[in-house]
């Protein structure tokens, strides 16, 4: 192989993790953006999401398509009862103990998991076709283009959904002012059960087309979930642009250093830059400064 | 239209309103004017429910609101144009309009909201140039008239103003009151709330002088403009200067 179509090689993978981080990152803004919250549980609901979807289809033996929408489903229902039992009942909490909360969470799904599924790890056949497509000289398997698709499409329905829709723009206004969001008649916790169960359905959505390459198993959503949050902290926390951005980022420097460097120190890439962001622009890329004077974390 | 009796608000422990009792008629633009830390944004904050721990007695139209909360109350007809505007500052000008008619979606027709968007560019033609302006870009003034627009994109029987004249110009001010009394003018009923005491008596049919949680003195706007303690503590008119 030359080194073209090598570096070309390492291009494609590079995309295919940076979609999932994105996707995992836009998951971690929804919340973010209309709570304060940093929900360490994210990377638990792509988990969820790629398991529940294994079950139901190769298990339970429902077609693709019925447990694609169906695993996405079960998945932001999780999201919205973890709001409901964990976050909705505590009064005047602090930004602090609810982020400890999704820790506790975060643990509890994965031993839910551990204990519904055990810990051997899973495997999804792809949507559509195994055999990989070359392109000059390199290759992209079919599951590829189908992450590639569904994270376009999840990003065109964020737009549609925060920019054309009166609950999207009320999201927006709890984010941008509870007081004055209550002020205008909007329920504010309402929002805030919204916000997670749409995290959890998008965390779902990524766990479920990732599945078919990079397999699934109980213990999956930790890694996701730093490798999202690096890409959100990179993107700046809250915009859905600089998540997109920012996972292509991450993906491909990720994939040219366990291809050129070692894949031993494939993991260390994001967290390295996660700290130099926070080091040297701890608003991200896209974050604005003013923005970033006011946040919490 | 608004009764107000014996309304006791906490913050925590400490006891902000002392018993406030006062009353709006319908179409009257009443002022209550008072010192800084004088209970006044606690009175409005506590009309719409966001202050929470209050007793007493809120009639709104016959209906004693006091155990309602914002969003009911709000639904009721009561609109507060918050203290420092409070606007949805990385939203545009018009989302911020349509939200504020946000709880008229499930019930009013689409087209009766966007006649009164109409009504709300024909008071303030500036926010129809700058609709699809980012609203926290605006200018002060311009802030306040989408403060006052949202309010009235929620249809309110009540308007409850706080503060409408904070940080502006001497010019731009003069131009929120004209829009106030302009509405006054269409029967809009007001609860004015003004450090300007000056200007909001002159707007006002009666007002209410506030002091440390209490309602100190009331009258007609128009004597009160010329009661000698008024005209010294407000207006600082006729300060007898002292000499040992």
């Amino acid at each position: 192989m030359s080194l073209g179509s090598q570096l070309l090689q390492y291009l494609f993978t590079g995309i295919t993790l940076g979609t999932i981080y994105g996707m995992v990152a836009l998951g971690f803004n929804i919340i973010y953006s209309s709570t304060g919250i940093i929900n360490l549980a994210q990377g638990e609901f792509v988990m969820l999401g790629g398991m529940m979807m294994i079950y139901l289809t190769t298990i339970i033996k429902l077609p693709m398509v019925v447990g694609f929408f169906l695993s996405i489903l079960i998945v932001a229902l999780m999201g919205a009862l973890f709001e409901r039992g964990a976050i909705h009942p505590l009064k005047n909490p602090s930004v602090i103990t609810l982020i400890i909360i999704t820790i506790a969470a975060s643990i509890l799904f994965k031993g839910g998991a551990m204990f519904a599924w055990g810990k051997e790890t899973f495997a999804l056949p792809a949507f559509s076709g195994e055999e990989p497509v070359r392109v000059l000289g390199a290759t992209i398997l079919p599951q590829t283009l189908w992450i590639l698709g569904i994270m376009a499409a999840t990003v065109v329905f964020l737009i549609f959904f925060f920019g054309f829709t009166l609950t999207g723009k009320a999201m927006r206004a709890c984010a941008a002012n509870r007081t004055a969001a209550s002020l205008v008649g909007i329920n504010v916790k309402t929002m805030v059960l919204l916000s997670f169960a749409l995290s959890a359905a998008i965390g779902a959505t990524a766990g479920i087309i990732i599945a078919p390459i990079a397999l699934m198993d109980y213990n999956r959503g930790t890694m996701l979930a730093v490798k999202g949050f690096s890409v959100a902290v990179l993107g700046g926390l809250g915009s859905n642009v600089g998540a997109v951005v920012a996972g292509f980022i991450i993906g491909i420097m990720e994939s040219l250093g366990a291809g050129f460097i070692s894949s031993g120190y494939k993991d260390a890439i994001a967290l390295v830059v996660l700290l130099l962001v926070l080091f040297i622009k701890p608003g991200g890329l896209l974050g604005s400064k003013e923005k970033g004077e006011f946040k919490k974390f | 239209m608004l009764t107000i009796r014996n309304l006791k608000s906490y913050y925590g422990r400490m006891q902000a309103l002392k018993g406030v009792s006062l009353h709006v008629e319908e179409g009257e633009v009443v002022s209550l004017i008072g010192a800084n830390g004088a209970g006044k944004t606690t009175l409005l904050n506590s009309i719409v429910g966001l202050v929470s721990s209050r007793t007493g007695q809120i009639l709104f139209s016959d209906t004693d609101i006091i155990q309602r909360n914002p969003r009911q109350i709000i639904r009721m007809g009561v609109s507060l144009v918050p203290e420092g505007r409070q606007l949805f500052a990385p939203l545009t000008v018009i989302e911020n309009l349509i939200l504020g008619a946000y709880q008229r979606y499930r019930k009013d027709k689409k087209s009766e909201i966007k006649s009164d968007l109409e009504k709300v560019f024909v008071l303030f033609p500036i926010l129809k140039e700058r609709k699809s302006q980012i609203a926290g870009t605006l200018s002060g003034g311009e802030q306040q008239m989408l403060a006052i627009g949202r309010s009235l994109m929620a249809k309110p029987k009540l308007i409850l103003m706080d503060e409408p004249s904070m940080g502006l110009a001497p010019l731009i001010t003069t131009q929120i009151f004209q829009i106030i009394s302009e509405l006054h003018k269409q029967g809009t009923t007001i609860l004015l709330v003004e450090q300007n005491a000056e200007a909001a008596l002159r707007i006002s049919s009666r007002a209410y002088v506030i002091e440390t949680g209490r309602v100190v003195l009331q009258g007609m706007s128009q004597e009160l403009l010329h009661n000698q303690e008024v005209r010294r503590a407000y207006l600082g008119r006729e300060y007898k200067e002292v000499w040992e």
